[in-house]
């Protein structure tokens, strides 16, 4: 298990590499000179000069990689160009409400995904199963942002029961002013304004968790091991609960943490449909003023977010999967 | 991570039971039907659309379905349906083209990967778990911001995103080919690498791929559209179906059939796509074969 953990880890610190080096490379791709795209052709010579020094850009490249690596490590990301403010801060600011959305969505997934399929394996054919398979495999083709406008379009614009747009209080504040005031309105407002672009959000991944779990149990459920627990007279949920699921849910676990990556991209267009204040917001607003370093500082942060929850499962995949822990 | 679970080796005498099996499964047969209706609308859309969808009439802007206009009309009067047709071709096209490129990339280097080991082996997977670190959409939507819309911008950022699924599955299979006894045999005759990879290696991949190539057209679909969606895709007046829904969101409140036939024609093609692939998968795996 020793030797897995740290095969993980040196993989890991090899993959930021490449994730340092490919955001760097970036702003290279831009056509043409990425000073004068950012600052337009109104700019003078002495303000272009400016940026390209600012930027390190008259610098050879590798001396420019090694300055982008060494601020990297001391935590910096340079300043955002429009707002004048450090990138990590800027970021920073708009994070919780992104990992709010993103959480949410992954526990509306895990939740639903999980009790649908683990029903659908239980009573396959059934018309719960074949109800619940035929909303999965729509689920799984339909693009977030259409959902969302579906979502605004019948919850909020025809019923009225939930707010189409906007963040209420952050979730964990609302949950404690409630505990300590006794006031829950602000709690339920947060909650009102985070349930339709959650589930927008969670509805691809639900989608699949929920078929993966069926066919991983039904599979499962087939095994002699299975068949031997019944024999033994165990009632159904012991079956399922202590020998089926655990061994179903180890491939679950692996597609559950890709999802992470799926979820923060899809935030930010549900961030987009719900004005929700997040980072995927920030991306857009970052990308139409040219705002090159913020652009680089959100993109180089979701894909550390994304190794690092990689790493995460693959160690958990480790500890939970006895083939890995004792191989 | 887990390797996708996939085909190994279909031989060309098992083509024939593959594709009874596909015609027997009636939930692929309609994702090729729906396939089929996209095509026909994508390469007949000028005979098919009753107004050129570029033709800007103010005096009927936001007029809902009716008998002038099927489907209505959008904030400049010009025809949905028309639109749709043409949106089609786009949709179409960015799916083949973006599943060719990643997937002429993508197997390229699963070939070497997976054939040649060491050091080659090392740097490419090293190079997937790299893009496999962003996701899609944030990596896509970064390419496209710095080399500007629009729809070359748009295949190459696809491209560069989806390449990675092919180099993985691509890989483990040819980890399993080049093993064969054909292979050892071409080999023992002298056959160079290369040979071995394009004439031997690659026909007995093919299965497995297909199957990414029909569900990689679903994804390329909506990523296209979610870029275009985004303002960052396909630039006006260019119907796409995703600046179509781009459009229906400012008018949701007053003009919601801007918003649904858009989404409904995304949503059916992908399923369509998504039904085949499934179906292929199930034909073409081994495993399933009764």
């Amino acid at each position: 298990m020793a030797r897995y953990v740290a095969q993980r880890l040196l993989h890991t610190l090899v993959v930021l590499l490449g994730v340092a080096l490919l955001t760097f490379a970036l702003i290279h791709l831009t056509p043409g000179d990425p000073v004068l795209v950012m600052l337009g052709q109104d700019a003078t010579p002495a303000e272009l000069e400016r940026l390209r020094h600012l930027l390190g850009l008259d610098q050879p490249l590798y001396v420019q990689f090694a300055q982008y690596l060494g601020r990297l490590a001391s935590g910096q990301m340079g300043d955002s160009i429009f707002q004048h403010q450090p990138v990590t801060r800027l970021i920073g600011d708009r994070l919780p409400a992104t990992v709010e959305l993103t959480v949410a969505a992954m526990v509306i997934a895990i939740v639903i995904g999980l009790t649908t399929g683990v029903i659908s394996a239980l009573f396959p054919y059934s018309l719960f199963d074949v109800a619940a398979m035929f909303v999965a495999l729509s689920g799984v083709a339909m693009p977030v942002f259409w959902l969302g406008m579906l979502g605004i379009l019948l919850f909020a614009l025809q019923l009225g029961w939930l707010p189409s747009f906007g963040r209420g209080e952050p979730l964990f504040d609302a949950l404690g002013s409630w505990v300590r005031y006794g006031d829950p309105q602000d709690f339920v407002d947060a909650l009102r304004h985070l349930a339709l672009p959650a589930l927008t959000l969670g509805a691809f991944s639900t989608a699949l968790i929920s078929r993966l779990v069926r066919s991983a149990l039904l599979e499962v459920l087939g095994q002699d091991y299975v068949r031997t627990a019944r024999a033994k007279g165990l009632h159904t949920a012991l079956i399922v609960g202590r020998h089926a699921l655990p061994n179903a849910l180890i491939p679950v676990v692996t597609v559950i943490g890709l999802q992470v990556g799926t979820l923060l991209g899809g935030a930010i267009l549900a961030e987009t449909i719900f004005a929700w204040p997040g980072v995927g917001r920030l991306l857009l607003q970052s990308i139409n003023q040219r705002d090159y370093p913020l652009v680089q500082g959100i993109v180089l942060v979701t894909a550390l977010l994304v190794s690092l929850i990689n790493l995460v499962v693959d160690l958990l995949y480790g500890a939970i999967n006895p083939r890995v822990r004792y191989g | 991570m887990a390797e996708p679970l996939v085909a190994t080796h279909v031989p060309k005498r098992n083509a024939g039971r593959a594709l009874k099996k596909l015609q027997s499964n009636r939930a692929a047969v309609a994702g090729m039907a729906v396939i089929l209706v996209l095509v026909v609308a994508a390469i007949f859309a000028p005979f098919l659309a009753p107004y050129n969808p570029y033709t800007v009439t103010l005096e009927t802007r936001l007029q809902p379905p009716g008998a002038a206009h099927l489907l209505g009309t959008d904030e400049l009067g010009r025809d949905i349906l028309s639109r749709l047709l043409y949106g089609a071709r786009v949709s179409l096209w960015v799916g083949i083209v973006t599943v060719a490129l990643a997937g002429l990339i993508g197997v390229a280097g699963g070939l070497v990967a997976g054939y040649l080991g060491g050091y080659w082996e090392a740097v490419i997977m090293r190079l997937v778990d790299v893009f496999l670190a962003f996701p899609v959409i944030v990596l896509a939507i970064a390419i496209v911001a710095v080399r500007g819309p629009g729809l070359t911008n748009v295949l190459i950022a696809l491209a560069l995103v989806y390449w990675t699924t092919y180099a993985r599955v691509a890989r483990s299979v040819v980890l399993i080919l080049r093993e064969e006894e054909y292979t050892w045999a071409a080999r023992t005759l002298g056959a160079s690498a290369s040979r071995i990879m394009v004439r031997h290696l690659l026909p007995n991949a093919i299965a497995p791929l297909v199957v990414l190539a029909s569900l990689g057209m679903g994804n390329a679909i909506v990523a296209e559209a979610a870029l275009s969606f985004l303002g960052l895709g396909i630039q006006p007046p260019e119907a796409s179906w995703g600046s179509m829904l781009n459009v229906g969101m400012g008018f949701l409140r007053d003009a919601s059939f801007l918003s649904i036939t858009p989404g409904l024609a995304i949503f059916v093609t992908v399923l369509g796509f998504n039904l085949l692939g499934d179906g292929l998968r199930d034909a073409l795996d081994p495993r399933l074969r009764t």
